[in-house]
């Protein structure tokens, strides 16, 4: 019954990125800016410090947050990357999964606040976090690239779509969750909204926003893969390199750099969402 | 003496909850009452036509049962509840028509709130929930610190300042709401049931350190409570709430020899205990029983009866029904016979009456009186409840009789 009438949405689509590309790609292309000097300040200082500082610094920094199993854990990872000669890309996919995420808490938390506070502002919001975090990203792949051409930053832009709806929703949540008599006895002794966002529902919803933050991360890294497609680098390029020319051993290495990296973020962030206050 | 100096004016303060409350005004007008509007309209009001005078330096209580206006009448005075219509007027000043900027400035200074359930930060040490209020409102950190001390100091908490809340006891957890409450030295200080989470060694406790730190200090406090007890105790005056109004207004003895209406006559004299009270109110759990699986083992039974020093225990099926009473002797007696056949319900005592929860003391008085065994309660499902004994009995008219301790009569009557 619905051979001879199909609405031509496709058509639209495609007219409408191809104008977008033809008319405005100049304005993709200063959004992607900040971005692109984000990354690449992070990933250049991450590659030119010596490995044994970098290591030294995650050493320290598992230590104090997550205990000296985590650490000791991330110090092996570390070395076992760079055993297998992946060091270099593993600096780029933190460097990406470090500016994604720095762009995603930017983004992310004053939205999540937006949508704790105001009943209709979740509302519009969540169809809008539910497409992003389950249209296959294969879908937006070709449109960032005509817009932003291809590259580390191009595949950044692409990990903040699909790794920010966890922390807009884990913010709402954790601003929901304060008690209703907490916010009121702040107001009750005078304090601004402000005040009562600084000072009551932040603090209290911290380690709610934490485990937002640790999901964005894991979701930033599995995009790591998908963002080589479009040419980002860093452990996901052996990955989609191996897959091409069928060498599995190629494409293993690169997905066990991916593993080790994830499990070590995973485990670090995690216990910082546990400490209480 | 000279006369007392009013320090806060209410006037026809009215809140109605629910969409358009204007709807609901004109059948206030006409009288009819809270339910009856919240059947036609589905608004709820809280707070009708509320006005009374507070008096510089007194304990004012407000007494209702829950759902009576209490706690939204006194957000509305500093307006964590916007009213719909009245006017709330502090020294002159009228609180109702401030802006926003003003009212924070309002609540910094003038006028401090302590909770029913505490409301802490548990983010923030005892110290910093002390100096909440003085943080607030801006002031240097040696100087709030110093403030929360002496208000901690005031309330007896020294050496606790660098706890969490959380590892605090109820009772002193509440010290340190009402340090943050006293911290900010306000004119005026709302105490919303403030003690009625605390258990009643503890409130009592409470009561006489607030009573001692206004001999002291002589602030104005206004106080919400549903306990008789702690209003008389703590009230210079006390405005009695029902249904959402402020139906008398006067000194405990003036309540007490004139009540406005039956309703606060009801929470003075008790009018007839047993009328008010039913058998759900008096019973007690302190009997064994015996949950009866197949036949019932005799020297079990006789084990658990013997453990319990008791000489009755009640038997009941696994869904808790009731199935039947034993005493002592009943058992004795069938384990004397030596017959292997005997079970737990041949030991069934006969002529047992159970009453329901729902009859009124005055119904079950009759059966109490002539039983030998505590009567059972069951619900309307026939399950097993409690019992009344005649000792209990006797002990709740006991309590009902004197006049300072009818607390259960309120209770029953929110319930």
């Amino acid at each position: 019954m619905f051979e001879d009438k199909v609405i031509p949405l496709d058509v639209w689509i495609t007219d409408g990125i191809n104008w977008l590309v033809d008319n405005h790609r100049a304005l993709f292309l200063k959004l992607k800016w900040p971005v692109e000097q984000t990354l690449n300040g992070i990933d250049h200082g991450l590659n030119a410090l010596h490995p044994l500082i970098i290591i030294a610094a995650v050493l320290l920094i598992a230590w104090r947050i997550a205990g000296w199993r985590v650490s000791l854990f991330s110090v092996l990872s570390l070395v076992f990357v760079g055993l297998l000669g992946l060091w270099e890309d593993t600096m780029t996919t933190l460097a990406m999964v470090v500016s994604s995420v720095l762009f995603c808490i930017i983004a992310g938390v004053p939205l999540g606040i937006c949508a704790g506070k105001n009943d209709r502002f979740e509302r519009i919001i969540r169809p809008i976090l539910d497409a992003m975090q389950t249209t296959p990203s294969f879908v937006y792949l070709v449109p960032i690239v005509m817009l932003f051409s291809i590259g580390n930053a191009a595949g950044v832009l692409a990990t903040i779509i699909f790794a920010l709806p966890p922390i807009v929703r884990l913010t709402g949540l954790g601003i929901r969750q304060v008690p209703r008599e907490l916010v009121e006895a702040a107001e009750a002794f005078g304090a601004t909204n402000w005040q009562v966002l600084a000072k009551v529902q932040i603090p209290l919803a911290l380690p709610t926003i934490l485990a937002g933050l640790n999901q964005t991360i894991m979701m930033a890294l599995s995009m790591v893969v998908v963002a080589a497609l479009i040419g980002a680098g860093g452990l996901g390029s052996p990955v989609v390199l191996g897959l091409n020319s069928l060498d599995i051993g190629i494409a293993a290495i690169g997905g066990i750099g991916i593993v080790l990296m994830a499990v070590m973020l995973d485990r670090i962030t995690q216990a910082a969402a546990k400490k209480r206050y | 003496m000279t006369s007392p100096q009013v320090m806060l004016e209410v006037e026809h303060l009215t809140k109605i909850f629910g969409a358009n409350p204007k709807r609901a005004l004109p059948l206030l007008e006409q009288g009819i009452s809270k339910e009856d509007i919240f059947q036609k309209t589905g608004l709820t009001v809280g707070v009708h036509d509320a006005s009374f005078s507070v008096y510089e330096g007194e304990i004012f209580v407000i007494m209702g049962l829950s759902g009576s206006g209490k706690s939204t009448l006194v957000r509305m005075l500093n307006r964590l509840i916007e009213p719909n219509s009245g006017s709330v007027t502090m020294r002159g000043k009228n609180i109702t028509t401030m802006t926003h900027d003003e009212l924070v400035q309002f609540r910094l200074h003038n006028m401090s709130m302590v909770f029913q359930s505490f409301a802490l930060m548990p983010h923030l040490s005892v110290l910093e929930n002390a100096a909440f209020g003085l943080e607030l409102a801006g002031v240097a950190k040696q100087e709030r610190s110093k403030r929360a001390l002496q208000a901690l100091e005031q309330v007896g908490l020294s050496g606790w300042e660098n706890c969490k809340p959380e590892n605090l006891s109820g009772g002193m957890q509440q010290r340190v709401g009402l340090a943050r409450g006293l911290a900010v030295d306000p004119e005026i200080m709302l105490m919303d049931e403030a003690f009625s989470a605390l258990d009643p060694l503890i409130r009592t406790e409470m009561q006489d350190e607030l009573l001692m730190l206004q001999e002291k200090y002589r602030r104005t406090i206004i106080f919400i409570s549903h306990d008789l007890n702690e209003a008389l105790r703590i009230g210079d005056r006390i405005g009695i709430m029902e249904g959402g109004k402020l139906i008398q207004v006067g000194t405990p003895e003036d309540v007490l020899q004139n009540p406005a209406n039956d309703y606060v006559k009801a929470f003075f004299k008790g009018v007839d205990p047993t009328s008010v009270l039913s058998a759900k109110d008096i019973v007690s759990k302190s009997h064994p029983t015996i949950i009866i699986t197949k036949g019932g083992n005799l020297r079990a039974a006789h084990e658990i009866l013997s453990a319990s020093e008791r000489d009755y225990a009640f038997v009941l099926d696994p869904q808790h029904r009731l199935q039947g009473v034993v005493s002592t002797d009943s058992i004795v007696e069938l384990l004397k016979e030596k017959n292997p056949d005997r079970t737990l319900r041949d030991a069934f005592l006969q002529n047992i009456e159970a009453v329901n929860e729902d009859d009124s003391m005055q119904d079950i008085l009759p059966l109490v009186a002539q039983s030998q065994n505590p009567v059972p309660v069951t619900d309307s499902n026939n399950k097993f409840k409690g019992v009344v004994s005649k000792a209990r009995f006797l002990n709740t008219l006991h309590r009902s009789s004197d006049n300072t301790d009818n607390t259960d009569i309120l209770t029953t009557e929110g319930a």
